[in-house]
This record gives C-alpha cells, structure tokens and sequence, in this order.
C-alpha cells in the first residue's frame, strides 16, 4: 500500500492526472505537487482550518484529506475562487476593513465565509462568529473579519434586491 | 484630518495627505488571492529539506548518537549530529552586558552531550523532502540517560535542587531588586494594606504559519541567503555571520510574507543557526519548516511569573506604596540575542507606572528551568506589570471601599503634570492618563453599566466590570539593546527615488508581518511628495536593498521607520523642487508638489508634471542648466535621543459574565482608549489594538502551555492548547487620545502592544467584580472554570 497510486480530478476547473503516494493528503498534494500554495497549512491535525478549501462544493480541512480520496472529485482552491470572480466582493471587503494582517489564515477565512453566505444570505454576527468559529486568526481579534462578512452579506441582499421584479 | 493642530505638520496639510487618514494597505489582493509568498512556499533549486531529531527528555544526558541506519535511507542527504555541526558554527550565550548579573551558558545549535528541554534538537537528518527526512529521523538512534529535570521554578533556587549549569555556580539567571522612596514609611502610613500573589501561566505566541527557514549557502559566491520569516532581518545577518565566521557582506537576509510574528519571530532559534549552517556545511539550500508540536516545543514561551505583591492605602483612596517580589522560570538559557531577563526587568520597571505613588520596592529573580526558553512576547512584561498594579489598586479600593474608577482618578498621574519620571527612572515625555480615562468612561456609558450590574446580580446574573489603566514602552532608543552590547539597531532608515517615469521608489528597512508598515510608508512618502500612494511603491524585508536599521518590533515601526521616511521624503521634495526651478526658470518657494505634478505654489496652477521631469533629468540632462546635477533619490536615518523611549498610556474595561455553575465566563464587550500620538492610519491602529486585546484575552481565559513535573509539555498540540476563537471573542470598541512625541516631526508613537498590555488585566479585575458577591477573589490566569469553581468552593 506505499507504491505510488494514480488520481484523477478537476482542480479550479481543469483536468488533473497523478501518481501519488497513498500517504499524502490533500493540502502537501495541491501546495507540493501542484504549487497552489495559497492553501496554507498551520497545523497539520484539522484545528487550525487554514488549509480549508472546497471539495465538490463542501469545504473541507484538505490535511485531513488524503489526496487518494480526491480521486474524481472537483477541488477548488483560493486561486480558482479568485480567478472566477466568485469571492471578489468578499475580498474587496476583507480589503477595506483591513479584515487581514499577515494573511495566512486569509484565504480558508474567505472560503469558509463564502460557505457561510451562500447557505445563509442574512447571517447575523453570532452566527457568523459561530460559522468562522474553526479558523484561527492570530492577528485582528476577528471583529474586522465579521465586519467584513456581515458588510458582504448586506451588500449581496441589497444587489439581489435590486434585480428582484 | 483627524490629527491635532501640531505645528510643524502643516505642510503635510495638503492634497494627498494620507496621514491621519484610513487608507487600505497596498498589495493586499496578493494575500487575498492565496499569492503571497511565505517562507514555507518557497522552493530553491537542489533544495533540500531538514527535519530535526528531538529529546523526548526535559533533561538528559546523550550517551550516544548513532547515525548509521538513518544514512541509509532513501533520499536521505545527510545525518548530522551536534557534534559534527560545531565545526561549523560556534555557541553563543545569551547576555546583555547591562542587565548586570545576567548569566547564561553557551548554547549550540545542535546539543552536544546532553539536552536541557523536552524538544531540544539532538540531530539533523536532511533529504530530498521532508517525508523523506521524517521517515530517516525515526532511524537515528540516540541513547539518553536521564537527569533530574528542574520544573519548579519555586524550588529552582534550593540547595536540594540540581543546578543546571555547573559552571554557572546556581540556577538563578539574574536578580534586580530596586527602592524608590520610602517604601517602609509608605506602608506604615497606610490605613490599609492589600497582598495577594499573582500568578501567570506559561504561554506562546502560536504564530499560524510556522517559524521557517531557507538558508541558502552558495559556495561559488561564498555567501549565505537566507530567507526568514523574521522582524529583524538585519539582526539575523548580523548573528550569522557571527556565528559561522562570515563577514555581515557575506550573508543577506531575505523576508518575503510572514505568517504572523509577535516578538515568536524576533528571536533566532537554534534549529534557525543549525538549518544555517547545515546549507553551508552541505553547499545546497536547506529548508526547515516547523511542525506545530515542534512549535508548541520551540517557540519561544513567555510570561511564567509567580509574584508577591502588596499595596498600602489610606482611607481617602491615596496609594502609599506598592511592593513586588517577582519570581520566573525561564528555560535552560537565556534566549539569544535579546536575552530572557527583559521581562522580569520590565516588570520592575512598570508596576505602579501609571500612579504618582512614589514609594516603590521590588525584586525581581529568573531561574533557569528545564522547560522550552522563555523570552520577549508581544508586550513583553506589561500585561504582568499591569495586572499585578491594576490588581493591587482594584484590591486596595476593595478595602477601602471606593470605586475602581474613583481610586484611579485620585492616583493617575495628573495630565498637565508632564514631563515626568516615574519612581522606577521611567521618563514620560506626555501622557494623558485622566483624558483617557474620561473618554473611556463616555464610551462604556460607566454608571448605566453599573446599575444594570446591580439589576443583574439581582436575578442571580453575575457580571463584572473591569477596568486597567497602563503604559507601554514604544520607539525605544539603543537602551533596550544596543548599549548591552547587542548588535540590534534602534535606527532605522529609508531611501526615496524618484524613477524615470515619475514614480517613486522607497526603501525601508522597517519589515511588514501585517500591521501596515508599507502602507504608513506609502501614506508618509506619499504626503510629504504630493504624489497619490498607488505611485509609491515600498521595498522592505531585504538586507541587500535596504537601508540598515532594526526592522519591526517593540512598537517601533511607525514611530522610527515613520519619521525616516517623512525625512527622507523631505530632501526629496527639496531637491525635485530644485530642479523644478531650474527647469521652469522659477524659484524651489514658489514651487509645489500636488498630485503628481509640479505646481504653483500660490494658485495651484499645474506647471510641470512628475514623469516629464524626471524624463528631463534622467533623459535629457543636457537640457538643464549647466551646474545642476539633480539627485532624485535621498535617504534619512532617525533614532529618538532625547527620551530612552516614548511612553505611551491607554486604559481598557472588560464587561464579561461568569456563570458561577459552570465558572465559564462569557466576554460581552472591551473597550480600550489608547494614545499613541499621532495616528498615522486610524484603521491600522484600530486593529492593531483589537488584535493585541485578544491576545491578551486569551492569556486572561485560555491560553497555558501546561508541563508535568518531569518537564513534559502535555499540551503541545492545538487541540488541546486553546487561543480565542471567533466564538468567544467581543466586539471591541477602541477611542483614542492624541498627545504626540515631540521627538519627531511625525509625532508618532507605538501601537502594536498596547492592546495586550492591558486585556488581561481588565478581564481578572473584571471576574473579581463579578465574583465580589461571593467574597472570591483570584489573582491568577488564565481564569480557568476550574479556577473559578474552586474559589467559589464549588469544587
């Protein structure tokens, strides 16, 4: 069970063929093998939630993943989501709330946040603390965070009430 | 503008202004969109990787280390022992030549002979990846015979207790004691006297990405790159070189994104100075990247203090004196550069700082330990220093029978009493101590807050206000380090051009973690020049290409790096105008610098825009008038001279819940009054603070690195080491004061540390006033549910 195992899946929309190690997860696979190293890894054992990206549309702590496991799948990392414009207006606000020091726990923060908002358009703040509540930053104290969260929201309803007939 | 009539300011008063002003950091979208390039991102070619053999022992001695099995393995590049390494880097021992007494034996990079903390390294095994080197390290033999590991920092001292060090005679690292006026009379005058004895777990700063090293030793150049997430890059080059018989121009230090510091990246490591000098030993880039046990195990800890304390206080709310007797473990050395006597030093130096009591007595003891290292944390001994004097004031007022905020009133120092000096020598330029206070009091809505306390306690809700004034070292002068003998710089420096196309380019060398040190230059530069800030471009973090200065720690960033630049930045203006002139015929007076062009200086009227200026100078000199030799680049350094360091002052209050069923306390609010001068980006000051209160907040609840009694870090993991999450954490409101130094034209102060001088402070006092229906009282933290059910006997 060591030799080396093929996979095959999407990664941010394109077609991703491999031989690895049956032992490598998800986060080694796609920061090593395919240099997306905006899915940061902070602690290895699934608390720190900084490697969470989307897995078929679930996010997912990918150093609890094995990159065997994703065989078939539809992964989508930071890259992907900010190159389909998905996350831009969140990303804008995380901008102007500052809602980001260092910036290593940043892209599973928006990824999760994104999770959040898309299940829940009118989150309150307990419940976007509560959503966020897996993801460790060290840095802004998180209320910037739920600011910026909350200002998204707000400005997805308003823009979704302005297109309503 | 949100900055106060300060006179020499004036000429910043203008378009492009960024001072004073909320402005988004540059370059934030590369963080944003997952491309930032942190150390443990970066790839080199032929790079190898180094994984660390470990003691599982807190102290033992290393009989032998047998290398054989792992040199086999596949992949493997080398396995390297202590021994082997010290041909290529020599020990170092950690003192500072003005903490007199500090003692501290030599330290090497791999241990040699024996081990002195559970996680001390003990070999090296590099190979082609770090699962390779992991799956060779469990084939390093090492037989240990264990030695009795000294944990009690109690017992540290006894005559029964082993001594660490043989050679340093005892465990006891360093001593201060310290009398300022009449302690004995003071006391004797009290009505009452207040005592407790404060007790502080051991915590760390759990940076989320890992420390992390590239050290890349290029035999053909004979230099050393490294690249470090590191607040001191120059500092680093300078250990180095020292320490593997280099020349400073023979190592360059490189600081790319760093995933968080907090004084953890300040320090250099002995896995740093042994991943330095395995490249060189094997002519190739070596990577490490700590894992997050060997961070729990590493990192430097801080904070581990026992002390006695006492308060005197006559019935009319005077504090007659306060007394300390400080005691704390800090690992088997004191840490390399810094040393790990700053701490207990500081707290000598800050209790009682913020009150005009003069009657002060302390002792201070640091005892070696074999536990991980202990040294400066963000705030470095003031959230000790605070709530130790905030305790005591609270307890005293207890006596007595006065509100917390009464008591305050009648010992602050008064707002027009400045300058001053404290009883422990400390010099405060101005601070404004009442105004802070005051503000404070506005904002929390104090009396509503209280009446609504006493409805509460009324229906069996237990809430508690808290309040913590305090200080706080920032911009410090070569009289943290420099005139111990440490080769850190208290300058810094700055390099301003402008580039051929009219843009300007500046170099600091101040480092960017996140708090904003790019954009305060940007906004700097940008508002001296008269040039928007997306024009400015700012290059930090790189020894080859900056100025030399001491980087980003102790709150020195804006207040230090800040005037460099808003000086640099003003030659530069000069010499444009000057050639400005010459080309328009005019004089340098009747000229302006306004958004990116040169105007009249009477009407604002455009006359020459930027990038065809500097397209004439750099182009077309030709065309200039003979003698003028422009020079469109210009570098200042600054260090403040007249006050060893500029004081800042705040105060914070914490409304929080205890649930006296369960002894979990619920954080409603904070809120904190700062005044660090002149602010030069209220939303980056803004989340400076929040960001320090919550890691104050976590020492207060949650965070303690717990040992057992041989020396075993029982909590190494972050599943079972807690820090506050999103769930736990308040919305916290955060005002300001605004006394500027004068020491500086910009006026600025320190930030960064302030929020985690006081958090936990104002949590104890606020889950005292809480508990005071039960006649509770506790003065340790964190504040624990077991903590707290035991002093309400319900365990």
């Amino acid at each position: 069970m060591t030799a080396p195992h093929p996979i095959a899946l999407q990664v941010n929309g394109e077609h991703v063929e491999a031989y690895v190690l049956p032992r490598t997860n998800l986060a080694d696979f796609l920061r090593e093998n395919l240099k997306l190293t905006g899915t940061h890894v902070g602690c290895e054992h699934g608390v720190c939630g900084a490697c969470t990206i989307r897995v078929n549309g679930e996010i997912v702590r990918s150093c609890l993943m094995l990159a065997v496991q994703a065989h078939g799948a539809s992964v989508e990392t930071i890259e992907g989501l900010s190159d389909s414009g998905e996350i831009s207006d969140l990303q804008e606000a995380f901008r102007a709330r500052n809602a980001l020091q260092c910036g290593y726990c940043t892209p599973a923060m928006l990824i999760t946040a994104q999770d959040l908002l898309k299940a829940d358009a009118e989150p309150d703040r307990e419940r976007i603390r509560e959503h966020l509540s897996g993801n460790y930053c060290r840095c802004t104290g998180y209320q910037a965070i739920i600011d910026a969260v909350e200002a998204t929201a707000r400005a997805r309803k308003n823009s979704d009430e302005g297109r309503a007939p | 503008m949100n900055k106060p009539a300060h006179a020499t300011l004036s000429e910043l008063d203008r378009p492009n202004s960024y001072i004073g002003k909320t402005v988004p950091r540059p370059n934030l979208d590369r963080l944003l969109q997952g491309r930032g390039l942190y150390v443990s991102d970066m790839e080199l070619p032929r790079m190898a990787h180094v994984v660390y053999v470990r003691s599982p022992h807190a102290h033992a001695k290393i009989v032998s280390v047998d290398t054989q099995a792992a040199k086999q393995k596949p992949g493997v590049v080398a396995v390297v022992t202590g021994e082997e390494l010290a041909d290529v880097i020599t020990p170092w021992v950690g003192v500072l030549s003005h903490m007199k007494g500090l003692k501290s034996a030599p330290q090497r990079a791999i241990a040699v002979d024996r081990a002195c903390w559970q996680g001390e390294a003990v070999a090296a095994v590099v190979a082609s990846s770090r699962a390779a080197a992991e799956d060779a390290a469990e084939f390093v033999a090492v037989e240990y015979e264990e030695l009795e590991a000294v944990t009690d920092m109690r017992t540290a001292l006894d005559s029964a207790t082993p001594v660490i060090h043989a050679s340093l005679g005892d465990n006891l690292a360093f001593e201060r004691t310290f009398d300022a006026g009449a302690p004995d009379a003071g006391f004797a005058e009290a009505d009452e006297v207040a005592e407790a004895e404060f007790i502080f777990g051991r915590h760390t700063g759990v940076t989320l990405e890992p420390r992390s090293v590239v050290a890349d030793w290029n035999a053909a150049e004979a230099r050393l790159t490294i690249y470090q997430g590191t607040q001191a890059p120059h500092m680093v080059q300078n250990i180095a070189a020292l320490h593997l018989g280099l020349e400073e121009a023979q190592v360059r230090v490189v600081c790319k994104d760093v995933g968080g510091s907090f004084g953890i990246k300040v320090h250099i490591y002995a896995d740093e100075m042994a991943t330095y000098a395995l490249s060189k030993l094997l002519k190739r880039p070596v990577k490490y990247v700590a894992d997050r046990i060997e961070s729990f195990n590493t990192d430097i800890h801080a904070r581990d203090h026992r002390c006695k304390a006492r308060v005197g206080v006559k019935r009319d709310g005077t504090i007659t004196a306060f007394e300390i007797d400080d005691l704390t473990g800090i690992g088997p050395y004191s840490m390399y550069p810094r040393t790990s006597a700053i701490e207990a030093n500081q707290v000598v130096n800050l209790v009682g700082g913020p009150y005009v009591t003069p009657n002060y007595r302390a002792r201070a003891r640091v005892v070696f330990q074999n536990k991980n290292v202990m040294c400066q944390y963000r705030a470095v001994g003031h959230p000790i220093a605070c709530s130790i004097t905030e305790g005591l004031v609270d307890l005293a007022a207890a006596k007595i029978g006065m509100d917390p905020v009464e008591i305050r009133r009648r010992n602050l120092i008064a707002d027009d009493a400045y300058p001053c000096t404290s009883p422990a020598g400390l010099r405060f330029e101005l601070l404004s101590h009442h105004a802070s206070l005051d503000k404070l009091l506005k904002m929390m809505n104090y009396d509503a807050l209280r009446t609504e306390q006493a409805e509460l306690c009324k229906r069996g809700i237990h809430r508690g206000i808290g309040i913590a004034s305090f200080i706080e070292v920032t911009n410090p002068s070569a009289a943290f380090y420099g005139v111990g003998g440490a080769k850190i710089s208290s300058q810094d420096g700055v390099a301003v051009r402008l580039d051929a196309q009219g843009a300007v380019v500046c170099q600091t060398s101040i480092t960017e973690q996140g708090q904003g040190s790019e954009s305060l230059t940007a906004q700097i530069v940008g508002s001296v020049l008269g040039v928007s800030m997306e024009k400015v471009r700012v290059i930090l973090g790189d020894t080859d290409q900056t100025p030399y200065g001491g980087g980003t720690w102790a709150s020195r960033g804006a207040g230090i790096g800040g005037e460099a630049a808003l000086q640099a930045a003003k030659v530069l203006r000069k010499n444009i105008l000057e050639v400005a002139a010459a080309i328009l015929q005019s004089t340098p007076a009747e000229l302006d610098i306004a958004n990116n062009r040169i105007v009249n200086a009477g009407d604002g009227s455009p006359r020459i825009e930027l990038p065809e200026l500097a397209r004439i100078v750099y182009f077309r000199p030709d065309t200039l008038p003979p003698g003028i030799q422009p020079e469109l680049m210009a570098t200042r350094h600054f260090v403040p001279r007249q006050y060893p360091f500029a004081f800042t002052n705040g105060v914070q209050a914490s409304w929080l819940e205890v649930d006296t069923d369960t002894g979990f306390v619920k954080l409603l609010k904070h809120w904190v009054v700062e005044d660090c001068g002149v602010v030069v980006n209220p939303q980056l000051v803004d989340e400076q603070i929040r960001g320090g209160v919550v890691q104050g907040l976590g020492a207060a609840l949650f965070e303690k690195c717990i040992y057992d009694e041989r020396g075993q870090l029982t909590n190494a993991n972050m599943a079972d080491y807690l820090v506050p999450m999103s769930g736990e954490t308040p919305d916290i409101d955060v005002g300001h004061v605004v006394s500027p130094t004068a020491e500086s034209e910009l006026g600025a102060k320190g930030a960064g540390e302030a929020g985690t001088a006081g958090a936990a402070a104002a949590v104890a006092n606020a889950v005292n006033d809480a508990l005071k229906p039960f006649g509770a009282v506790i003065t340790e933290i964190p504040l624990t549910p077991q903590l707290i059910l035991t002093a309400l006997k319900r365990i």
